[in-house]
């Protein structure tokens, strides 16, 4: 997986493991998710978020997006998604590794997943108990 | 400030018309609506519109005729319809004119919407990786909804029922036929838990209103349907809105809590004085949120109200009238603009087989869209 490229520059941290890369707001704290780009920027101090948090709400994307913008493979393997609570951080929202036994309030973590053959992206997964 | 009244309707149907662009559909329901008033396109002195994807509305003025008459292209996305209604709604008010329009109009090819990142200041891999779907905010936020307030699945399945009876008997509606409760449950998942019954899809259509000073409309000796306000809001902080890579920890209101409590003060009215309601339902469960959110119950209620049937159309509440988006479809330009058509329908008491029964007075549409705004209006015989 090493191999594969990240679907985009500043998405997650280069840490071992990675951390994804929010930004808080001087004026207020909030934290918002990705870091802003653009004039944006400047009002944001960019984080680490919390690697762990609970499963916020949760679907399955059963049809392939249209493209554009979807780039993703085009033979298309259903997938869920959700949002993550990442505790007095962020509510994010992302990919979830797997498409069953998904609960709201259950916890998850971060793992950096396949996109395509060459590209990487983030996801978030059931952790054990 | 002078009280404004609609006084004349038109509408294209709502669907798929092969070889009529959206722009025509427009015209079409203009001359409609100008026939409704009785009055002839010369006679209009304002008028604003727009669409999402079917080009300007002043190009309109080449088949409408050459009068000088001002248009003003409104664009904005999903409020757009809301929001050419609100500006003539202010410029009849004002005192300035005493009869505009406002029109509303599209044309979209088939399939879920493809947005844009960057035309939503959002990076590239969002839309890339999948996950700037309109269809999957919706279903997100009615899988927690449910989850907190007990709403089963089969609660928005008695939606799309009721959406379908109710297009069966409306003329305009693109779903004209019943879809059984056990069909629409038995229907592959397109984004959990809403089934492919439970969305509504792009579509066509066109609506234009006549609206004019009372004075005005006593002189073309209309029923005055007052529209006692249109009120749009956008997002307050800590809500959660389509096209959102993330949301607050700490959770806040929505634009349609604001818009819906900003128009109740404005017309001096509550939610217990509404007769009849035509709420944004582009899924199942846009309308069970959108019923609590715009005050007409409590969270959680939505489960006894559908399964007691009050808000169908004979019952106590009654709710999208027409079949709502789910059997109309979204022409995003014109959908807004359908609910206050319908509405003026069932307050003249010209529902047919879909009227609410027992002389409705009072009437509400409510509006919401990317990338949160909402629209109210609240109107009265």
């Amino acid at each position: 997986m090493t191999s594969l490229t990240p679907i985009a520059h500043d998405l997650w941290t280069n840490e071992d493991p990675p951390r994804l890369i929010g930004g808080r707001r001087h004026a207020d704290g909030e934290i918002v998710f990705p870091y802003p780009g653009g004039d944006a920027a400047a009002n944001y101090e960019a984080i680490g978020l919390s690697r762990t948090g609970t499963l916020w709400s949760w679907t399955i994307q059963t049809f392939r997006p249209k493209s554009p913008p979807y780039d993703g493979p085009e033979v298309f393997e259903p997938f869920a998604l959700g949002y993550v609570e990442l505790p007095g951080e962020v509510i994010v929202e992302t990919r979830l590794t797997q498409a069953t036994g998904l609960k709201i309030g259950m916890p998850v973590e971060l793992v950096i997943v396949p996109f395509d053959a060459t590209r990487s992206t983030y996801a978030f997964k059931p952790v054990e108990n | 400030m002078s009280d404004v009244c609609i006084v004349g309707i038109g509408i294209h149907p709502f669907g798929r018309t092969e070889g009529r662009s959206g722009r025509d559909q427009g015209v079409f329901a203009v001359r409609q609506a100008l026939a409704d008033a009785g009055i002839e396109w010369a006679d209009v002195q304002i008028g604003y519109g727009g669409s999402a994807a079917a080009g300007a509305a002043d190009i309109m003025v080449n088949e409408l005729g050459l009068t000088g008459v001002p248009i003003v292209n409104v664009s904005n996305g999903c409020a757009t319809g809301g929001s050419a209604l609100g500006s003539a709604y202010s410029a009849i008010a004002s005192g300035e004119y005493d009869i505009g329009m406002a029109v509303g109009f599209d044309k979209h090819p088939r399939g879920a919407f493809n947005a844009d990142p960057a035309s939503y200041g959002l990076p590239e891999w969002y839309g890339e990786t999948g996950l700037m779907i309109t269809t999957q905010f919706f279903a997100t936020k009615i899988q927690r909804y449910m989850a907190l307030h007990g709403i089963s699945p089969i609660t928005l399945g008695r939606v799309a029922e009721k959406a379908f009876e109710n297009g069966t008997n409306c003329e305009h509606a693109w779903r004209r036929s019943p879809v059984d409760l056990e069909t629409i449950m038995a229907a592959p998942m397109i984004n959990d838990p809403l089934n492919k019954y439970m969305f509504c899809s792009p579509a066509e259509g066109a609506v234009a209103l006549i609206l004019a000073s009372e004075k005005k409309a006593r002189e073309l000796g209309k029923t005055p349907i007052r529209l006692k306000t249109s009120t749009m809001r956008t997002r307050p902080p800590g809500s959660f809105e389509v096209f959102a890579p993330s949301i607050n920890v700490e959770r806040g209101l929505s634009p349609t809590q604001l818009a819906s409590k900003a128009a109740f003060e404005r017309a001096g009215v509550g939610p217990e004085d509404i007769d009849v309601a035509q709420l944004q339902d582009t899924e199942s469960g846009a309308e069970i949120m959108h019923m609590a959110e715009n005050g007409f119950c409590k969270d959680g209620e939505q489960e006894a109200w559908l399964a007691e049937g009050r808000t169908r159309v004979n019952g106590q509440f009654p709710i999208n009238t027409d079949g709502g988006c789910l059997a109309c479809g979204e022409p995003i330009g014109a959908s807004g603009l359908r609910q206050v058509y319908e509405n003026v329908v069932q307050l003249l008491g010209r529902g047919g087989a879909r009227q609410v029964p027992g002389n409705p007075k009072t009437a509400y549409t409510h509006v919401y869209g990317a990338p949160g705004v909402s629209a109210v209006t609240i109107m009265e015989r």
